[in-house]
């Protein structure tokens, strides 16, 4: 086995647009997905019952089925409802919807698990409920809740990946495109591989950079 | 002290399951008072200050802050419970000290007290702040109102929390066991805040195991066993001669253990 340097060459600058297509993809749908997920995570604390049991089925519903079926979900199935939207756009969503549920449970949980004293000192003091979440619980459980959710966000980056079954031209399709008209399995799988590496190690310096400014309580 | 009333509490109850801690209690305080409730664990004293408060909803009986109803709400032909959003209004009449401080962490001293001058009396930035500053002072923490509660003593912190209760001017500050959960050197300067706030005309309500504190402050103190208030009267009637067996039994068995004397 040796390696043709001549592809790598080639593929080197071919993979880079892919690239910048997933980072795109990931910065899109990580925005989307934190919106969703922080909405729905402070929604599921509410003491609005029928809210709580609503997301709560959401978030079992996206558990509970793979992320792949979900794409083909939004990119087959909602055209046919008459909800239909081109390949980045279905895979941008279809990924935001995926990791909000994750996050949302993040966000419930990290709030949830801060100290009840904490609560019934802000209601000692006359606060409402919603005036107690973003003054006072809210703010100590940013800390906590950062780890879990870069990783959602890291393992979202990486799923991007399924979206080349879509024909999303993002790293993997653009792999997998050198290799129909050249095949070489191994040059190529062997870089996307490193170029996935290249970009979670640096997602994962960035978070842990993020992490270490935040302060301690 | 006045005749006015501040806090009437009536017939309160709490069970939880089949367990009842508070049964039947009345309790009326006035501008001004100092009411020290002393007791055995497990005698129904903090469950009686977290009722009043409604940090726990009483599971029978009625209470009236600055006579404004808590808790419930007039509706024509008679009440119906407080919604939690109405209840958060009501409760800004009551104070409450923690035992175990309950300040927040992320936030300083100064801005523990201003939050809720700002978020829910609704002062400007700066005057709540001043405000804050001059709460602060008056528990002798002027000195550290940009520390975090974590780089404060125990004591400092419990300080920090009175001042926090009494910036919101309710018309009453339960104290449940103020100095518990204080190294026995820290006592001392919380129980001299509290006397000097009792001897400004501040109202309360102090749960303590602070014997010779309680009789020192106390303008009444009032005994509880088993969820009932079994005696109550000043403290010279209650320590000197009390009436009921059941006290004289639980002050006998303190005297022999009050080494934590404040004074």
């Amino acid at each position: 086995m040796t390696i043709d340097w001549s592809i790598v060459q080639m593929a080197i600058p071919l993979l880079a647009r892919g690239t910048v297509v997933t980072l795109q993809i990931s910065v899109a749908a990580g925005v989307l997905a934190c919106l969703i997920g922080f909405a729905l995570g402070l929604a599921a604390l509410s003491n609005i019952r029928p809210l709580r049991w609503v997301i709560a089925a959401y978030v079992d519903f996206v558990r509970g089925t793979p992320l792949l079926i979900q794409v083909f979900l939004v990119f087959f199935a909602l055209p046919v409802i008459g909800i239909r939207f081109d390949e980045i756009w279905a895979g941008i969503i279809a990924l935001a919807f995926n990791t909000s549920a994750y996050i949302a449970e993040t966000v419930r949980g990290a709030v949830g698990s801060v100290e009840r004293g904490q609560t019934e000192a802000a209601k000692s003091i006359g606060m409402f409920r919603w005036q107690i979440l973003t003054y006072i619980l809210l703010p100590q459980a940013l800390r906590p809740m950062l780890p879990p959710l870069t990783n959602e966000l890291i393992s979202m980056t990486k799923n991007t990946s399924l979206l080349s079954v879509i024909s999303v031209y993002e790293l993997t399709r653009a792999g997998q495109a050198i290799i129909s008209v050249h095949f070489v399995p191994f040059e190529i799988y062997l870089l996307l591989a490193l170029y996935y590496y290249a970009l979670i190690k640096t997602l994962s310096y960035l978070s842990r950079f993020v992490e270490s400014r935040m302060p301690v309580l | 002290m006045t005749n006015e009333i501040a806090l009437r509490a009536e017939g309160l109850t709490k069970t939880f399951g089949s367990k009842t801690v508070l049964r039947n209690v009345d309790l009326v305080v006035r501008k001004g008072e100092t009411v020290v409730v002393i007791g055995a664990s497990g005698s129904g004293k903090t469950t009686l200050l977290r009722c009043v408060s409604h940090l726990e909803l009483p599971s029978a009986g009625t209470v009236d802050v600055g006579g404004k109803p808590v808790g419930r709400v007039a509706i024509p032909g008679g009440w119906k419970p407080a919604s939690e959003r109405q209840l958060a209004t009501q409760r800004r009449g009551i104070g409450f000290v923690f035992q175990r401080f309950n300040l927040f962490p992320h936030l300083t001293a100064l801005d523990n007290v201003a939050i809720g001058l700002r978020k829910v009396r609704g002062f400007g930035k700066r005057e709540a702040r001043t405000r804050a500053a001059e709460h602060l002072d008056k528990v002798f923490l002027g000195e550290h109102l940009d520390k975090r509660p974590a780089e404060l003593s125990g004591g400092q912190q419990q300080r920090v929390a009175i001042a926090r209760a009494i910036a919101m001017e309710p018309a009453i500050i339960l104290f449940d066991e103020p100095t518990s959960a204080l190294d026995p050197e820290l006592v001392r300067e919380v129980l001299d805040a509290i006397r000097l706030l009792a001897s400004g005309g501040m109202t309360s309500v102090i749960v303590t195991h602070e014997m010779s504190f309680a009789r020192q402050v106390a303008n009444r103190v009032i005994y509880m066993d088993e969820g009932v208030i079994v005696e109550q009267g000043t403290p010279a009637e209650v320590f000197g001669a009390p009436r009921e067996p059941r006290t004289r039994r639980f002050l006998d068995h303190f005297t022999a253990s009050d080494t934590r004397t404040s004074a």
